[in-house]
């Protein structure tokens, strides 16, 4: 599986020409019925995931974490703490997964790096001045040079919701290639848009091209820092976006919902989501994340009640 | 039997229903004037579960002289029930709302059983329905004189309805709800092949506490509901099933002061147009046509796109497909449930073989079907013109006609070019289109950015050969009043 | 008709009138060129009215589905303002149906001007219904979801209207006004012995803005006129007033092959009794239109 995505510049080179072109794409895209949507989501929320496809989403689950804290608290310890974890998620059992990242601010990257070193876990980095991102451009750019330079494999960095909600496009456009350009070549860079604060799906569709076509390796619903972060509806919108890019340029796309989801049970919604939208080719932790921390501890005990057929307690996985 | 379509790393486990929730006896009487009884002339016939052939239980089977046992006993608690002040008679509708909203779980799986529906549709749409239903009805029961219809709206009489197979409990409750709110009583003969819930819904009256002969249920076959529509002291007919025996009935009641009501066939038209909500399209494409197994008479089963969008909601159309889970109706999982008989299995492989025939292109996903049951992959036909027969004749079953159009002109003009009238889905994000198109198509529900939507608010019925009067809201009191 | 001359002056012979069928807004014979003989409630000649035939009738469908787009597209005030107008024609040439009531039912002349004034009163009772009706048989249905709901009445489309025998012109008319004004076109059969003030009406109607095809008007033996209609497959609904019960019956029967919606005979006693709405909503249907509402946005309440 490649880490980078190509340039989707050769199928819909003509659409990034121009501030107009650009608009022109972006508000021709199909619009979206929120009822429909929310009800297609409500729908497939209805699964019901017994027995072994429980075993198997759970264990993916885990496997999709980006581990998170992102406080003004957070401490070289909370961090280390956080990395043990997200490498050995259950100290009681050795076959739980690795969680795919833990996801930290830029000043933690070092940290985070050495808890993790050895793992497969990757340390991802929130960055462009997180989480409102709000400040000039070359601070932004500043913020991810430090992260990449401190050893991040990912980047999440947030657009600029004010040039979006302004219709400045390109403005947001040509932030988020810069943003790429400084990741390099190593770091995958993952886009938010901050769904809540865009409002309404079509925003969110236009925004979800917008990453896309700027060169976003993932898509990602939100900071968890607004009153509505990750639902299944946006997300079932942002599968449509990646699977629809795909269709169309033969860049696959990651997406990370982010904020929210506490429980197995809503994990496992999103990932028939992911299943049953944009295909197995997303049922991995390089194509869906989940921007998460108290999760982890529900997808554990899960695991541990289908393992051993008690369910389990909070006393039995590990506070960190 | 789990046959998902689909080969997926996440390969979703069966997840049966439980069917031990409900207690099938091994057979089944009649229920006239509060009593179970046996057929006069001894009949029975089976009921099997569509999806294996196994038999559930053999019921009684209604001749002329039941017919005409249980309309007298309609016509005796006629006087009793019509008499109640309507805040009584809400009162037990109350109840029968209340008790199948407790029994809903057993009763969707009763459903299911018997009909072959998914069980995430007999519990998600079937059920909720049908307790709204006799809970919208209750409430009308005591405030007749507001409806519009007169200052002392007054009952027919003793109702005689005939309902199909494809929603057994649902059409039951479209029927005697309004019919009891108004004050009348009810003799209901149920499908053939799905008279299950209908005798269990015989139980809840008993539960509830229900006058004897206030409802009367007869199970047979299409001569059991010629005898109940024939007989002269039925005061009023309502029927939903297919437009031949629509037909038929009315020619029956002709010259007779009969109230009749008809809800019949459908060719409903999916209007997609070029700047519609592409993936909610999708979405009411698949749910216009293969809900409950496309066994739906306002279904959208044919699907008209605008051509220079065809290539590319044709192929998210298929994509889609392809995750349509098909196999165990009992599984929460299944999308696809089966066929409910293998008459009309036969008559589904047979207008399809002649979509073939007339030169439509047929495709399915793959799929593989239980060996045993009645069963019909999911099926598009494209290629189609408004000549094929697959374009005019209703074929109830999970098969969908591909046309196109060029300009909302021609897609009116397709639309309404069927004898059918009942139902039509449009898909646009311009609100003025929507109006427009809405205005112009002759059908009695127009859904709009949406597909099979019901509620018991709203009407529902059809224009021209899809019938006449409406059921459901205060426009579904009419057929059960005298109020000419 | 009959002309009193007084024989104090000079003799002067009167015109007589041919009467002709309105159909699609024009005068036509019958094509089969076949007439009948008119008489009086005494059974004296008054004239020679158009004995229609199968042709006829099929004709006037054509084109009272020619003139059904318009019609019913036309906005509910339009079409109220046009039959304010034939009331005002008729107000004009009451004299004329005074004289052809009286005749063609025996009355004498202040009852036969007191049908009229209720005939004519007739067409402004409906003239303001036209844009009343479906605010009271439609609405919007409070639906349990994020749904916008609205039921509209819309006409049915093609009627037959058998006009009533005895009442030859309030009655006509009282059978007539409510098919249209919903925005129905008509195919109207006269009263059999007196369809005179029937194909007078053509006349006022000609000439009162109601578009051409909108009603057509027949006259002959009604159960042959009838028949084709009943079973036309481009008619979409009947109205059996002027039919006796053994021809209601098999025009019931011929009427179900296309579904027709029957409006059957009823015993009227008193035809200037204010009607009820149910001759309008004998001819209408109801269509309900669903529509997504749900929240405005993403971050709304809907969850």
């Amino acid at each position: 599986m490649p880490t980078t995505a190509p340039n989707a510049a050769h199928a819909l080179a003509d659409v990034t020409a121009s501030d107009s072109t650009l608009r022109s794409y972006l508000h021709g895209l199909p619009g979206v019925d929120a009822v429909g949507l929310e009800a297609r989501a409500a729908s497939l929320g209805t699964r019901s995931i017994k027995t072994t496809a429980k075993a198997y989403a759970i264990d993916l689950a885990i496997s999709m974490v980006d581990l998170t804290t992102l406080e003004g608290a957070d401490t070289p310890g909370k961090v280390r703490a956080l990395g043990v974890k997200a490498v050995r998620p259950d100290p009681t059992d050795r076959t739980a997964p690795s969680t795919a990242a833990v996801c930290v601010y830029p000043d933690m990257v070092a940290t985070a790096k050495q808890a993790v070193a050895g793992s497969e876990v990757k340390v991802a980095s929130v960055a462009t001045a997180f989480p409102a991102g709000r400040a000039p451009l070359s601070v932004k750019l500043a913020d991810v040079r430090e992260a990449v330079a401190a050893g991040a494999d990912e980047i999440d960095m947030v657009i600029d919701r004010g040039a979006f909600l302004a219709g400045t496009y390109m403005k947001v456009y040509d932030e988020i290639v810069a943003v790429k350009e400084a990741c390099g070549t190593d770091a995958r860079l993952k886009v938010i848009f901050e769904t809540g604060e865009l409002s309404t799906y079509d925003n969110i569709r236009r925004a979800s091209w917008l990453g896309m076509l700027a060169g976003a390796d993932f898509i990602k619903t939100s900071t968890g820092k607004v009153a509505v972060n990750a639902t299944p509806a946006n997300t079932l919108l942002m599968l449509e976006a990646v699977r629809d890019f795909r269709a169309r340029t033969g860049v696959q796309v990651g997406v990370k919902p982010a904020g929210g989801i506490r429980t197995s049970k809503d994990a496992i919604k999103f990932l028939v989501l992911v299943n049953e939208t944009a295909g197995e080719d997303w049922l991995d932790s390089h194509w869906f994340r989940f921007g998460a921390s108290s999760l982890l501890n529900d997808l554990l005990m899960q695991r541990q009640k289908l393992a051993t057929g008690r369910y389990s307690g909070p006393d039995y996985v590990t506070v960190d | 039997m789990d046959m998902q379509l689909q080969t997926s790393a996440f390969a979703y486990a069966p997840a049966p229903e439980s069917r031990a929730i409900v207690d099938i006896a091994p057979s089944y009487g009649l229920f006239i004037d509060g009593e179970f009884t046996e057929a006069a002339d001894g009949k029975v016939f089976k009921t099997v579960s569509p999806s294996t052939e196994e038999v559930l239980s053999e019921v009684a089977q209604a001749g002329t002289e039941d017919v005409d046992r249980a309309v007298r006993a309609a016509r005796k608690a006629f006087e009793k029930w019509s008499a109640l002040p309507g805040s009584e008679r809400a009162k037990y509708l109350f109840r029968i709302a209340r008790i199948i909203q407790e029994r809903s779980r057993e009763l969707a799986v009763l459903e299911t059983l018997d009909n072959g529906k998914p069980i995430k549709e007999t519990r998600d749409a079937d059920l909720p329905l049908v307790a709204a239903h006799f809970f919208y009805y209750a409430g009308w029961a005591d405030k007749l004189e507001h409806a519009g219809f007169g200052a002392t709206p007054r009952p027919l009489g003793v109702a005689g309805q005939v309902i199909p197979w494809n929603f057994p409990l649902l059409m039951l409750a479209w029927k005697i709800a309004p019919a009891l709110a108004t004050g009348n009583t009810v003799v209901l003969k149920p499908a053939e092949t799905t008279p299950l819930s209908a005798l269990f819904f015989a139980d809840i009256c008993r539960q509830a506490g229900l006058p004897r002969g206030v409802v009367n249920i007869l199970p047979g076959y299409g001569d059991t509901g010629a005898a109940l529509v024939a007989h002269p002291d039925v005061n009023k007919v309502a029927f939903t099933g297919s437009t031949a025996v629509g037909k038929e009935i009315a020619k029956t009641v002709a010259g007779t002061r009969k109230k009749l009501t008809l809800e019949l066939g459908g060719k409903g038209a999916n209007i997609v147009f070029d700047d519609a909500p592409i993936d909610q399209a999708v979405e009411g494409i698949v749910n216009g046509i293969f809900f409950n197994q496309g066994q739906v008479c306002c279904a959208g089963s044919r699907l008209l796109v605008q051509e220079s969008i065809e290539d590319e909601l044709l192929d998210s159309l298929k994509r889609r497909l392809s995750t349509l889970r098909l196999g165990d109706p009992l599984d929460k999982n299944t999308d696809i449930g089966a066929i409910n008989s293998e008459e009309q299995l036969t008559r589904i492989t047979s207008l399809v073989e002649q979509g073939e025939a007339e030169g439509a292109e047929r495709w399915s996903p793959d799929c593989e079907l239980p060996s045993s049951g009645y069963w019909f992959a999911p099926t598009l036909f494209t290629k189609v013109t408004q000549a094929h027969t697959v374009a005019r004749d209703e074929i109830f079953g999970p098969v969908l006609s591909v046309l196109t159009f060029r300009t909302p002109d021609e897609a009116v003009a397709k639309a309404n070019n069927t004898p059918y009238g009942l139902s039509a889905g449009i898909w646009t994000e311009k609100g003025s289109r929507i109006l427009a198109v809405a205005g112009k198509l002759r059908a009695g529900v127009v859904w709009s950015n949406t597909f099979n939507k019901f509620d018991p608010t709203s009407p529902f019925g059809g224009y021209k050969e899809s019938g006449f009067g409406r059921e459901g809201g205060r426009h579904g009191l009419e057929a059960y009043l005298d109020v000419r | 008709m009959s002309d009193k001359t007084d024989k104090t002056e000079q003799l002067r012979l009167s015109v007589f009138k041919t009467y002709k069928l309105y159909v699609g807004g024009k005068f036509p014979r019958s094509e089969s060129g076949r007439v009948y003989e008119v008489t009086d409630a005494k059974g004296k000649w008054l004239a020679n009215a158009p004995l229609s035939s199968r042709k006829d009738a099929r004709d006037a469908v054509v084109a009272a589905r020619k003139a059904f787009g318009g019609w019913s597209g036309a906005t509910a005030y339009n079409r109220g303002q046009v039959l304010y107008r034939v009331a005002e024609m008729l107000e004009g040439r009451k004299g004329q149906f005074v004289h052809e009531v009286a005749d063609a039912e025996g009355l004498s002349k202040s009852k036969a001007a007191a049908v009229v004034e209720a005939t004519i009163d007739r067409w402004v009772w409906y003239a303001g219904w036209t844009d009343k009706i479906a605010q009271v048989t439609g609405g919007g249905n409070p639906v349990a979801g994020p749904f916008f709901n609205l039921s509209s009445p819309e006409p049915t489309g093609v009627v037959a209207v058998l006009a009533p025998q005895e009442s030859s012109f309030l009655g006509l008319v009282s059978v007539i006004a409510p098919v249209i004004a919903t925005g129905n076109t008509a195919v109207v059969v006269a009263s059999e012995r007196s369809p005179l003030p029937a194909l007078s009406l053509g006349e006022v109607l000609a000439t009162s803005d109601v578009p051409g095809g909108v009603v057509n008007v027949l006259s002959g033996r009604t159960a042959e006129i009838a028949a084709p209609l009943a079973a036309h497959q481009d008619v979409n609904a009947i109205d059996l007033a002027g039919a006796d019960e053994v021809l209601a019956k098999d025009l019931e029967i011929a009427a179900a092959d296309n579904l027709k919606r029957v409006l059957r005979p009823q015993p009227v006693d008193d035809w200037s009794a204010t009607p009820g709405i149910d001759r309008m909503t004998a001819f209408l249907e109801t269509k309900t239109v669903w529509h997504p509402t749900g929240s405005l946005g993403a971050s709304g309440s809907s969850y």
